[in-house]
């Protein structure tokens, strides 16, 4: 018969918690002020990247609109022309529009980009009042402009961006 | 009986529901908190300093919210189911000694309300009411949860009230008296939870389960009966029943220091090196400042045993009320009531039979309940 067993495990849980208590410092991060890190290949809000000139990579394709799986993405392209250049190549996403109510942040639109124009970027902090606010139109999308990069639309010499998609290595990540 | 009387009993009073109130407020942060250092959290920290300004945030929000009545509903009763429920919460306090006597502006008064000589009586004849207030709130509802929350309260804290009344017992046959102030008096030379650790733990044990605190919180349990008595409740109304409950866990709290834990006795603070002789005005006072430390401390710990202990299952809280805590209870008390004979009778010293023979009484009990368990167990396979 275990006669002091059973009361000496009820000793050993409740020491359990008081060493919790006594020894491990609380583990909470206090959040608005203090943030963690994301991970590498965290999937937050989206960004639109610029070359180092300043030029956007999107090329209004909509091939991002084609892929994503939950209709969130709108594009709609117009014509650059050597006076008004927004990217090189052609054409340009005069529209672009994500709708973050619908987005499920699975990431296809950047696989499918063909100038990894968009990207998911590591904003998490998403939120909305209204509806509408939850659609984000692309001067929200942009990127900010590097040091030294002046804005689109560019005055371009003829003839040097012909070339809609760059020259790419091959997804390292 | 002058008139004076009846003004020092009602300052006393609204003094003493004050303090209540204030302390059901901290309570709830000073839970929270020391919750969230057993999780290794840092529990309630915006409000104020260090989260000091949450328990009234809490109040104000739950004073605004919509009190929602249901259609169904027996709406009478419905109202005065949280008021049932708090009333006996705050009178037990009455009779519980919190302090000797003190001289203010020249009088002498007594840190107590009620001087009843069947104290420990009107005790378990005021906490018994509480059930009223719990079982009606759950069948006015008319939800089949708050229902079978109420219920549980009910048959729970009956049962319960058997094993705390004969840890009563025990305490009255040591004392020899039902008033409160002789109780504590008679532990001047030794804490009847030294004579008597066994009736001391089956006491905790069945406060626990008296005032519906983790393990034993069947009659509210989230996860199978939503929120049990109180789901139907929002507002002040909730309010009330939260308030009932932790103004018991303060109020069961003092009464197990005073019936185990020397009550407001501690030590004699005139009797300090160099500073003693310059605080005799302050002795008779100290007396709140031990209650106060007692009754933390027993606060503490059942939050320390919410933190570790999970829920009990509802058949197996029957079963241990009835089957182990009871005859336990019963048997102490023939302990003590023998105990007390020898030592009046044969020798004083045979006081000492008592603390031995029920902590081995305890442990044979231990031993059987742990041995019908894992017969069960092996019948199961």
């Amino acid at each position: 018969m275990r006669l002091v067993e059973p009361f000496v495990e009820l000793m050993t849980g409740l020491m359990t918690t008081m060493k919790m208590l006594v020894t491990e410092k609380p583990v909470t991060i206090q959040y608005p002020e203090e943030k963690r890190p994301v991970k590498p290949r965290f999937r937050g809000r989206h960004v639109l990247k610029r070359y180092d000139n300043g030029l956007e990579k999107c090329i209004g394709c909509a091939l991002c609109a084609a892929a994503c799986p939950a209709d969130a993405i709108f594009v709609e392209a117009s014509e650059n022309t050597d006076a008004q250049r927004f990217s090189p190549g052609d054409r340009y996403a005069s529209t672009y529009e994500i709708n973050m109510l619908r987005c499920i942040y699975c990431g296809f639109c950047e696989d499918a980009c063909p100038t990894e124009a968009i990207v998911l970027g590591d904003n998490y902090e998403l939120s909305f009042t209204h509806r509408r606010q939850a659609v984000y139109d692309k001067s929200m999308l942009i990127e900010v402009l590097a040091a030294g990069a002046s804005s689109t639309p560019q005055v371009t010499e003829p003839g040097k961006f012909t070339r809609s998609v760059p020259e790419m290595k091959d997804p390292q990540d | 009986m002058d008139w004076t009387m009846w003004i020092e009993w009602g300052i006393k009073s609204v003094i003493l529901i004050l303090i209540l109130l204030g302390g059901f407020a901290y309570l709830t942060l000073f839970e929270r908190k020391v919750l969230a250092r057993f999780q290794v959290r840092i529990g309630p920290n915006r409000t104020g300093p260090w989260g000091l300004l949450q328990p009234i945030a809490d109040a104000v929000k739950l004073i605004f919210k919509e009190e929602f009545t249901p259609a169904q509903a027996q709406k009478v009763i419905f109202v005065l189911a949280p008021i049932i429920t708090v009333v006996p919460a705050i009178v037990v306090a009455a009779v519980i000694p919190w302090g000797g006597n003190v001289t203010v502006f020249g009088r002498q008064v007594s840190l107590y309300i009620a001087d009843l000589n069947v104290g420990m009586l009107f005790i378990t004849a005021v906490t018994s009411i509480a059930v009223y207030g719990i079982t009606l709130a759950g069948w006015s509802s008319n939800n089949k949860y708050a229902l079978m929350g109420g219920l549980r309260a009910s048959a729970q804290m009956i049962s319960y009230e058997l094993a705390l009344g004969f840890s009563f017992v025990t305490v009255i046959i040591l004392a020899g008296s039902m008033r409160m102030i002789d109780i504590v008096e008679a532990q001047r030379t030794m804490w009847f939870a030294v004579i008597q650790p066994a009736g001391a733990f089956i006491f905790l044990i069945a406060t626990l389960a008296e005032v519906n605190r983790a393990p034993f919180d069947m009659p509210e349990a989230e996860q199978e009966l939503t929120a049990g008595y109180h789901v139907e409740y929002s507002g002040m109304k909730f309010a009330l029943f939260f308030m009932a409950e932790y103004i018991k866990m303060i109020v069961i709290s003092a009464i197990a220091v005073t019936l185990f834990f020397g009550g407001y006795l501690g030590p004699d603070i005139t009797q300090l090196p160099f500073i003693g002789q310059y605080l005799i005005w302050l002795a008779p006072w100290m007396g709140l400042v031990y209650m106060f430390i007692k009754v933390v401390a027993l606060l503490f710990i059942m939050v320390w045993v919410r933190a570790t202990l999970p829920r009990i299952r509802y058949d197996r809280l029957m079963a241990f009320g009835w089957k182990v805590l009871l005859p336990l209870s019963l048997a102490l008390a023939f302990i003590s009531a023998v105990g007390v004979l020898l030592a009046q009778d044969v020798n004083p010293a045979l006081i000492w039979l008592v603390p031995v023979v029920s902590i081995i009484a305890g442990f044979v009990t231990i031993g059987l309940v742990d041995r019908s368990l894992r017969r069960k167990i092996y019948a199961a396979r």
